[in-house]
């Protein structure tokens, strides 16, 4: 019977993207945070300024925060002078990013329309259009005839309770995988050294007078030359630890899919005023975003409420939309601020820096906060293109107010 | 979510409008405040993960406000209080 003994082996695993390591006593720089915005950071560190004795800590797993959660629209359209400048340098870098990492990220310049529904959203919309072309960001004012023949599922009926009244149009606009570009820059940070490591959380920052000289991990302390945070929602958590409050609220954000359908929306649509903004993912899912819940929440979850308004307001704009189902709905932590726009820079403690506050937007930065908070942290001074989005401003009052560029469908 | 109005009960959260964190007194002597201090008093909130008082108004209901202590992770709400009166102590 020996016959019947056959080892069991299964076929040897594929080549990792990158290493998982054991955290090493000291670093030069520790990243709390390995989404997008950490990975992206540790990626520049190594590549613009040769810090490569660089770990990003993660307490969960590698992109399993906001990361791969959104909606995965890139945009620059802002209002601010300021905003275009760290959007459209984002942009710009998203144009060259599957050439930098060497990999596919599923790049879609597919273009973004931003709806107005009222006189108001009309008169705002027309002012961001000329504000961004002034800031050499492409951008259009289309009336309601130009936004059907981009997206002709939409209804631009005018007896509706929320009108189609024109659109600004971005169309270097677009969407990526989200969950691509987290493993790409993940596997070019470690190429160049840099130590990921999952499910380690950080309980807290190890300070000496006015320093800060590392992080308390549920693995153990780890010393650091510099601590870079980037941990979104969680932000206000691990800065409390110090005594440092920001002005920032951690709310759910819902996102939900489809099922997979046949090609019917090839352009990104958003619409502030009704909380809908939609795309067609590659493989044929609708993904719709949702708004956030109105009260504080660390639950990774949303309020079902918040889902009926947005699909009551999605079937009614696409009507063809109340054949789909709703596959899937979830929910990540998002910190907002009080105008909409990030805090990204130095702290009262030296060896310190944050990057936060990106609210409902944060994926469309990636690249460009990536390279400029690494810049930051790299000569100990604010890039010029974080250099306004101090936490300073909220006392100085130079604040960069982008409700209408972002609302909630930042 | 079921939100306990003191005066009406158990409601749905459709029926109430958030006003984020309760207890934040106006600064005694204004004149007196620096600009940090504004920005403190206007801009920042505590962000709890965790227990968290914060007020709320019945909208659709009795049209009045209140204060309740929710977790905010497990939004299990352990007590809700008219305005005015002290924090519960919990947790």
């Amino acid at each position: 019977m020996s016959g019947w003994q056959v080892t069991p082996r299964l076929p040897d695993h594929p080549n990792f993207l990158w290493a998982e390591a054991e955290p090493k006593p000291a670093y030069d720089v520790v990243v709390v945070g390995a989404g997008g915005h950490g990975l992206a950071t540790a990626y520049y560190l190594a590549k613009e300024h040769g810090i490569t004795n660089v770990a990003v800590v993660e307490r969960g797993w590698l992109g399993g925060g906001n990361m791969a959660r959104n909606t995965t629209i890139i945009r620059s359209n802002y209002l601010w002078d300021e905003s275009a400048g760290i959007y459209e340098h984002a942009l710009k870098l998203w144009e060259g990013l599957e050439a930098e990492l060497d990999c596919s990220i599923a790049f879609s310049q597919r273009g973004v329309l931003n709806l107005a529904h009222s006189l108001g959203d009309v008169r705002e919309g027309r002012r961001r259009v000329n504000a961004n072309q002034l800031n050499g960001i492409d951008a259009q004012w289309l009336g309601p005839e130009d936004v059907q023949k981009l997206a002709p599922i939409i209804d631009i009926s005018t007896d509706v309770r929320y009108p189609v009244l024109g659109a600004t149009y971005q169309p270097r606009a677009g969407i990526a995988k989200h969950d691509w570009v987290a493993w790409g820059y993940a596997r070019a940070a470690h190429a160049l050294g840099v130590d990921l490591i999952q499910g380690c959380e950080v309980t807290g920052l190890r300070r000496e007078g006015e320093r800060v000289v590392g992080v308390d991990t549920a693995r153990g302390p780890i010393r650091a030359g510099r601590v870079a945070l980037a941990a979104a929602g969680h932000s206000s958590v691990l800065l409390s630890t110090l005594g440092i409050r920001l002005p920032l609220q951690s709310y759910p954000l819902q996102a939900l899919v489809s099922e997979l359908l046949d090609q019917v929306l090839d352009t990104v649509v958003m619409s502030n005023a009704v909380h809908v903004y939609v795309s067609q993912a590659h493989k044929g899912e609708l993904v719709m975003g949702a708004g956030i819940d109105s009260y504080v929440g660390y639950g990774q979850r949303g309020s079902f409420p918040v889902i009926e308004h947005q699909m009551a307001a999605a079937v009614e704009l696409f009507p063809i939309f109340a054949r789909a189902h709703v596959l899937r709905t979830w929910g990540g932590i998002v910190d907002v601020s009080p105008d909409a726009s990030p805090i990204v820079g130095l702290t009262p403690y030296a060896g310190l820096y944050v990057n936060c506050g990106w609210g409902t937007g944060g994926f469309k930065a990636t690249p460009g906060v990536g390279s400029v908070f690494a810049d930051t942290i790299a000569h100990d001074r604010p890039h010029p293109l974080a250099a306004p989005f101090t936490m300073e401003r909220f006392a100085t009052g130079a604040l960069i107010d982008e409700h209408g560029a972002a609302a909630v469908a930042h | 979510m079921l939100i306990p109005c003191p005066w009406c009960g158990e409601r749905e959260e459709t029926e109430f409008h958030y006003g984020g964190q309760a207890h934040v007194a106006y600064p005694d002597d204004p004149s007196a405040v620096d600009d940090a201090g504004w920005a403190a008093y206007l801009f920042v909130r505590d962000n709890s993960k965790g227990w968290f008082a914060e007020r709320w108004l019945h909208r659709a209901g009795c049209q009045r406000w209140f204060n309740a202590v929710r977790h905010t992770v497990t939004y299990e709400i352990a007590a809700a209080y008219p305005p005015g009166a002290t924090r519960p102590v919990i947790g």
